[in-house]
């Protein structure tokens, strides 16, 4: 049998999912790829490969999975509840899952969007150069129980290893830059605008997620109509109600509602992770100081491979403890990263 | 990076953006990540780390002084397509209501759309699917305030001098006047793109039974020349 990852149960609107699809703007298709990319380079600093590959993401909600032969995995962004054949397994880590054995995702604990990722990557088969699904462009679809995803090759072993991982799940504060459009709004709502307590929506998707609020509604000075124009991942509209709409990944190419800012991509992920109802304010920062963090995070995801470190576990939660080998000091690391 | 050169759609603000696109495309700029229009602008997006704002304005700035892009020949290589359309029928219902906007008997209505030679302005909102313009004054009718639920995939419809043809099933504020069998967007498809940006589009009156037969075809019958 070809080296592949059965899926037996899976949620809704689980996806495949890389680091998106480049070049295809002027014909109407975003970029796409995963929601959290960090969560992505997360994933592949702890199987120490390309962050190129692709995972599977899931949304709110895994499922069950079996290899059918032994490969390496790792888990990252919202942590969910894992488990192999019962014994439960780490988040931000990375594991061996045996050929046969049942690997269990349950709900998120907190956050939106959680990664399994195989050593080698799954390789469904490309389109338009990428091998993420594009739900709204209809380039592939959600899995679905019953699935085959193929694994690609992966001749390294090490696994065992944890990441420590600053919460990016439960909403917060997030910097945005003036963009083309800021100027249509007035002053004082730009202030109104960062000193309002936002919730994230319950209708969010992978293109985007309204940002609820109790006060008024925003809109640009004299209802201006804008002509249609360019769209980037991060933006903010302000739809005909008033509600601002925060686009991500799969977001349409070019809108004609009126913009107020955009999210600097450093701090996407904590907005596309942000559960329905969880706070979010905005900040509107300096191009400088956007820019100073871009180059930190860039900085930080370059270090990630040297932060994974072996999981430390706690003999008392090791159940099957006696079955280990225990004298030639292997780990197995499962539990409680670091 | 946007340079746009207009606030409101016209021909010179389109031909330059996508002039401009063409030239960029020629230069591949270091930092430069990836180039597109929209009706009006060209849209630069590059790696601000790599090439930093003020380079890639300096830079830019000298390229626009550098000729009347308003002016500019339109990008080589286009290409003029014409795809098969029946206007009416029950395949389009809205044609008598956007003739009758447009203050057009419904035979005028027909003869106007089928004499028209459009430019695809721009392509967006759901993939291949392209703004085409500009029509004759006339239909410079509003989109409707009442969104119809879903317009199939071929469908042509009109507003604001504008025609789209989609290449999805969506609801729509734009009036459905004409049918087509292409298939805008192919993903499994080596060429999964039929229109760039740029290209023309002329529509061939058809019957809806001559559209209906053309669904087997996943172009639809479209045929495209190069234009010189």
């Amino acid at each position: 049998m070809t080296r592949s990852l059965k899926v037996l149960r899976i949620g809704p609107g689980c996806t495949v999912q890389d680091a998106g699809r480049p070049g295809w703007l002027e014909y109407g298709v975003s970029r796409g790829g995963a929601a959290d990319r960090l969560a992505l380079a997360e994933g592949a600093a702890l199987l120490a490969q390309s962050h190129t590959l692709a995972a599977l993401e899931m949304v709110g909600m895994g499922g069950e999975f079996e290899a059918t032969e032994d490969l390496r995995i790792a888990l990252t962004g919202a942590p969910m509840k894992a488990s192999i054949d019962g014994s439960a397994i780490a988040w931000n880590a990375s594991h061996v899952l045996p050929a046969g054995a049942r690997l269990s995702i349950g709900a998120a604990l907190r956050g939106t969007y959680g990664y399994l990722h195989v050593g080698g990557g799954l390789v469904v088969p490309e389109q338009l150069g990428a091998r993420s699904v594009h739900l709204s462009a209809g380039i592939g679809a959600a899995c679905q129980s019953g699935d085959t995803l193929p694994v690609g090759e992966d001749g390294q072993f090490q696994t065992g290893l944890g990441l420590k991982v600053a919460n990016r799940f439960e909403g917060g504060q997030v910097r945005m830059v003036a963009s083309l459009q800021t100027h249509l709004f007035a002053e004082k709502d730009r202030a109104r605008f960062e000193q309002t307590q936002f919730r994230r929506g319950t209708r969010g998707n992978r293109m985007g997620v309204p940002l609820d609020s109790d006060g008024a509604a925003f809109s640009p000075d004299g209802g201006r109509t804008v002509l249609s124009e360019v769209i980037s991942p991060g933006d903010i509209q302000i739809t005909g109600d008033g509600t601002p709409y925060l686009l991500l990944a799969e977001c349409q190419t070019t809108g004609g509602y009126p913009r107020i800012g955009t999210v600097i991509p450093c701090d996407l992920p904590l907005l596309a992770q942000a559960p329905a109802g969880a706070p979010l304010c905005f900040q509107f920062v300096t191009l400088e100081a956007a820019l100073e963090a871009e180059e930190k995070a860039r900085s930080h995801q370059s270090g990630l491979r040297t932060a994974c470190k072996p999981l430390i576990r706690d003999p008392h939660t090791i159940a099957d403890l006696l079955s280990y080998q225990l004298i030639s000091g292997a780990i197995a690391g499962e539990e409680d990263v670091l | 990076m946007l340079i746009s050169f207009g606030e409101r759609l016209n021909e010179p603000a389109n031909r330059a953006a996508l002039a401009l696109r063409a030239e960029l495309g020629r230069l591949t700029w270091d930092g430069i990540e990836e180039v597109s229009t929209s009706l009006v602008s060209t849209y630069i997006r590059f790696d601000p780390l790599h090439l930093d704002h003020r380079t890639l304005r300096t830079k830019l700035e000298g390229l626009l002084a550098s000729k009347d892009w308003y002016g500019a020949p339109l990008p080589e290589n286009r290409r003029l397509w014409r795809i098969p359309a029946v206007f009416g029928s029950e395949l389009a219902p809205q044609l008598e209501q956007a003739a009758s906007a447009a203050g057009l008997s419904p035979e005028d209505a027909i003869a106007q759309l089928a004499a028209a030679r459009v430019r695809v302005q721009t392509i967006g909102f759901a993939p291949g699917q392209p703004y085409l313009g500009e029509l004759p004054e006339a239909w410079d009718i509003p989109r409707q305030s009442q969104l119809t639920n879903r317009i199939p995939e071929g469908a042509l419809a009109v507003a604001i001098r504008q025609m789209v043809l989609f290449s999805v099933a969506t609801p729509t504020g734009w009036m459905h006047v004409g049918q087509t069998a292409v298939q805008l967007f192919q993903p499994q498809s080596a060429n999964p793109f039929v229109l760039r940006p740029g290209d023309e589009v002329a529509f061939t009156p058809a019957t809806a039974e001559e559209i209906t037969n053309l669904r087997a075809d996943p172009m639809g019958g479209a045929k495209a020349e190069v234009l010189k």
